[in-house]
């Protein structure tokens, strides 16, 4: 008895329907083993985990606040990784975005400037995050050096010398030299959409960057060229696409990214700059892009599905008095299941009894 | 297939609104928010202790709920709002990164109340608390320079916070007054967290000289170190002699439960109000752990210090405090330096050699 | 004892949890397998080591059981990525939440308690040595077991058919299953393989490093290893060489500082990060050859056609 699987010759349309929906039957089935050996109701935990937070305005909100940075990171790293370009340094990405975009928050506080300056930190925090990837993208280029290992070590510097200027030179002096900057002025602070809620204008760009990347692949040379360098290496050097170009290019704009994701994290919820602005944005987002197939508009979905397990934890935490590490534990599982039954849209799997036939005559 | 799996969930959600009762009993609900894991032996720890203590005394009067491992960005006001919309009526936020989204939280929900460690931002429905840490480690202070052979004392430093210089300064001047030749090697790791770096900044620490050992770090690592090389140190947030029973010679331990237990009653009886406590050795928020694995004569002088701490005679910070570059520090609390100096300290006293961070 | 022997023996303990997990993980990358649950398996090696030697009160078992603990985890990876080909990397972060979640329930419960550490070899003359004695006799088994796991990596990889095999899957697991290999099945041992060093080296940390137990204890040092395995250009002798290059960094940084070195303590923190980038860079550029040393299908699944 063997486990077998096998591509399908296409995807199938209706697996792709059910895949979710049996993901999260097989997480209902896991949680309430777990739960009953736990001594509490199952059914209380799927309220509380899955249901609660979509049935409060707060809680909706709440999520697509915590998507809007992981929607944004995530579709640009998806680009990285259709080219087959493996940028793992997003998180540090994110950080210089911020910091870049802080600085002139920073410098001009408290004078009394126009609402130019949100704007300009914008694009500032862009930029910040552009120049910082482009550090692992020109030494793979020029010098041949992995990737992987240049832009993971650089998120630990990034992470650095952001815990450097916030200590220092960048320090409130209000602040009785506790590490934080000074709060943005309201001119320079990211507006919310709805009163009393948290939920700002980060997620209504969150959404036109979902809507751009979707043409940039569907409907551009570039994006054909970028799934192709990826594909297929060898057809898109015979094509004539220039491979380093577009590595430049990927970095570059997933770069940009996640640097105007952590601007506007740090100029919207946050307010100010201080150590600890991220949860491992930039990582968690690795996960939002493949689980959402590498498709920006997938992504969407798969940043605010994770965004509403993050929250469900909390609420298990606080309804069922479950330790953080249950909640882990619990979102690994259910990873697990989404991504298995997502693959059962391209391979079938089966159990073989026998040695195995030939379904196409000689081999 | 797919019917059924949705006629499934509608049948759970009916069934979870039927078998939903009414909110149970008039329990008063306390939360607490944590930076750490509560199994990092250490900061969080020790406020999960507390709690434990909370819950133990006064049972089925309240009902207690803590998240661990909060974020300190966007994550922390959602978690704090969680605790908020859950009707916990008295909320403790266990770190100072916690000051702005506490600030936030308590604005938008006047009827609750919020307590907020090491911060300074108050409100009508915040207050904020902390311990003189300081205190204990001025006494640290004295016992080191009398332990230390070689006069040069080792400190495991996380990050150049005010609270952790204070605890320097505090520890030098304590050693001045016993050898004002005492010189102090610092490192620091950079994380508050992380046994291992705890470990080698130890070794390194003793490598070069030191033979008294004192950390601002979270883990048992470098008394453990120190334990195995025959040297000498001093615990950190809770009394780690387990670790070094023949070689710690105390600890400073946060001793959050008495106050925690004081600010729920409070709250049941309708007196709690917002303030700006920093309590020390006197009212028991720092206790010392036993003096232990020395000579009776330094215990004497440890326990006499610490009286004259609590009974006011003598203050770690009595004027004049000469910093690294031979200034007199301004006396703003008439005989020694006030708490807002203290609360937002960033030089080195006088004889501390090494570069201050960020200067 | 001299402060170079001491700065050695700092290093050759800062850097052997790192290689270790690295190791296995080299073996698995080699395979084609990327396994970015690394951290996970390392922190759940940690937990279990510590439970299992505090309960026994043997690290030998403790080391076992980290062992069977970091395997267990990969088992998983395995069954997925392997048996049902899902997308590795997701897979690999998956792992890295849950191992990360369920050392910290096996844990809960031995925070604050107390081990014999791994006790070091002591030769009668040979230990005793001046300043190469300790360094070279005076290692606890761990440190032995990653030293002789790399040069067996290393044996097996460029010295016996099998490993010939593996490296080739790796590079082409089509022609290989083509001319017959049990591409599935040589993948999965070496996932379990790297599995079980992570483990290992997650449990190097509470049963020698520091014996004692609390959570989160590997600190991102699985991220580290999987670096250093990119670093390496996927070669085991490289790998002993990256570990402890960055080793060596962090501790003398640490003594830079006590020194009293006057650069900011930031700057000192970032030292083994940049030090690895730029020897990364340098050893990219004397190599010249275009083309990644990363094997040709790593991160890519395989599904064999009929």
């Amino acid at each position: 008895m063997r486990l077998v699987v096998e591509r399908r010759t296409e995807r199938s349309g209706p697996i792709a329907i059910v895949s979710p929906l049996l993901a999260v039957a097989l997480t209902l089935i896991t949680m309430a083993v777990l739960f009953a050996l736990l001594g509490k109701s199952p059914i209380t935990a799927f309220e509380v985990y899955f249901l609660d937070p979509l049935t409060d305005a707060y809680s909706l909100q709440e999520i697509a606040v915590k998507a809007t940075p992981l929607v944004m990171i995530g579709v640009g790293l998806s680009l990285c990784y259709l080219a087959n370009v493996w940028n793992i340094g997003a998180e540090g990405q994110f950080l210089m975005g911020a910091v870049a975009g802080s600085w002139l928050a920073v410098i001009t506080n408290g004078m009394d400037v126009g609402p130019w300056v949100l704007p300009v930190m914008l694009v500032l925090g862009a930029l910040g995050g552009l120049l910082w990837a482009m550090i692992p993208a020109l030494c793979k280029v020029r010098f041949g050096a992995s990737e992987i290992l240049t832009s993971l070590m650089l998120v630990y510097v990034a992470d650095l010398l952001m815990d450097y200027l916030v200590r220092g030179p960048w320090r409130d002096p209000h602040g009785l030299n506790f590490p934080t900057t000074a709060d943005f002025d309201p001119v320079a602070t990211v507006p919310t959409l709805i009163e009393g809620g948290r939920l700002h204008a980060g997620a209504i760009l969150a959404l036109i960057v979902v809507a751009l990347a979707t043409v940039l692949l569907g409907r551009t040379i570039k994006g054909f060229e970028i799934r192709v360098v990826g594909a297929a290496p060898k057809a898109a050097r015979f094509a004539g696409f220039k491979a380093d170009y577009l590595v430049l290019l990927v970095f570059a704009i997933s770069g940009a990214l996640a640097g105007l994701a952590g601007i506007i994290e740090v100029a919207g919820p946050i307010g100010h700059l201080q150590p600890g602005i991220s949860p491992g944005y930039g990582f968690t987002a690795i996960i939002v892009a493949f689980l959402g197939r590498l498709n920006p508009v997938g992504i969407l979905v798969a940043g605010l599905f994770l965004a509403l397990t993050f929250i469900g934890g909390e609420n298990a935490q606080i309804a069922l008095k479950v330790p953080l590490d249950l909640t882990k534990v619990l979102q690994g599982i259910l990873l697990f299941y989404v991504l298995a039954c997502d693959s059962l849209i391209l391979y079938r799997v089966r159990l073989a009894g026998t040695p195995r036939k030939t379904a196409h005559g000689t081999a | 297939m797919r019917k059924l799996l949705v006629c499934a969930a509608a049948a759970a959600v009916a069934a979870a609104a039927l078998s939903f009762s009414a909110s149970a009993a008039e329990k008063l609900k306390v939360g607490f928010i944590y930076l750490g894991p509560v199994g990092d032996f250490g900061w969080t720890y020790q406020h999960e202790i507390a709690r434990q203590m909370v819950v133990k005394e006064l049972g089925d009067k309240i009902e207690t709920t803590y998240l661990e491992n909060v974020n300190e960005g966007p994550d922390a006001e959602r978690a704090i709002e969680q605790l908020a919309r859950t009707s916990h009526q008295l909320i403790f936020t266990t770190s100072f990164g916690y000051m702005d989204p506490t600030v936030k939280v308590a604005k938008k929900y006047p009827k609750l109340d919020f307590e907020h460690a090491t911060g300074f931002k108050r409100a009508p429905n915040l207050g904020t608390y902390s311990g003189r840490f300081y205190e204990g480690r001025y006494i640290q202070g004295i016992i080191a320079a009398k332990m230390s052979k070689t006069g040069v004392l080792g400190y495991i430093g996380s990050f150049p916070i005010p609270e952790v210089i204070s605890g320097i300064n505090a520890t030098m001047l304590g050693a001045q007054s016993v050898n004002p030749n005492i010189k102090v090697k610092i490192i620091w790791v950079n994380t508050w967290f992380d046994p291992g770096k705890e470990a080698d900044a130890a070794k390194a620490l003793i490598d070069q000289g030191a033979d008294i050992i004192m950390q601002h770090t979270d883990s048992p690592a470098a008394v453990q170190v120190a334990a195995q090389r025959g040297v000498y140190a001093f615990g950190q947030d809770s009394d780690m002699i387990k670790f070094g029973p023949k070689t710690q010679l105390t600890a400073v331990v946060d001793n959050w439960g008495p106050y925690y237990v004081r600010q729920v009653k409070a709250k049941l009886d309708g007196t709690w109000k917002p303030e700006d406590t920093w309590d020390g050795l006197k009212q028991k928020m720092v206790i010392m752990a036993p003096y232990t694995n020395m000579p009776d004569d330094v215990k004497t002088l440890a326990t006499d210090t610490e009286a004259a701490i609590v009974a006011g005679t003598l203050h770690p910070f009595k004027c004049p405090v000469i910093d690294q570059d031979g200034k007199t520090v301004p006396c703003k609390g008439g005989t020694h330096l006030d708490d807002a100096q203290i609360l937002s300290m960033n030089f080195y006293v006088k004889g501390i050699d090494e570069k201050f961070p960020g200067k | 004892m001299g402060l170079p022997e001491a700065i050695i023996l700092s290093v050759i303990a800062a850097s052997t949890p790192l290689l270790l997990a690295a190791a296995g993980e080299l073996v698995a990358e080699r395979a084609g397998v990327l396994n970015l649950g690394v951290e996970g398996m390392m922190i759940m090696g940690a937990a279990c080591g510590f439970a299992a030697a505090n309960l026994t009160g043997s690290t030998f078992v403790g080391a076992l059981a980290g062992i069977a603990a970091g395997a267990a985890l990969a088992a998983v990876f395995a069954l997925l990525t392997l048996g049902l080909a899902v997308n590795q990397v997701a897979t690999g972060l998956a792992l890295t939440i849950l191992g990360t979640g369920l050392s910290g329930l096996i844990g809960a419960g031995f925070v604050g308690e107390r081990i014999v550490p791994a006790p070091p070899l002591d030769i009668p003359v040979l230990t005793a040595l001046p300043v190469i004695g300790k360094v070279l006799f005076g290692q606890d088994a761990f440190v032995y077991a990653s030293i002789g796991l790399c040069a067996t990596i290393w044996w097996f990889l460029y010295r016996t058919r099998a490993g010939l095999t593996l490296r080739a899957i790796g590079d082409n697991p089509t022609s290989a299953h083509a001319l017959g290999h049990p591409v599935l099945k040589v993948r999965s041992i070496a996932v379990l393989f790297g599995g079980a060093c992570a483990g290992l080296g997650g449990a190097y940390l509470p049963l020698a490093y520091t014996p004692f137990f609390v959570t989160g204890m590997t600190a991102g040092r699985g991220w580290i290893a999987l670096a250093l395995v990119v670093f390496a250009s996927w070669r085991p002798l490289r790998l002993v060489a990256g570990a402890y290059l960055f080793g060596a960094v962090s501790i003398l940084q640490l003594h830079a500082q006590a020194l009293g070195i006057g650069v900011p303590s930031q700057v000192m923190s970032a030292l083994p990060y940049l030090a690895t980038v730029i020897v990364l860079v340098l050893i990219s550029r004397a190599r010249g050859t275009a083309g990644s040393a990363a094997p040709a299908s790593l991160g890519t699944v395989f599904v064999p056609d009929r």
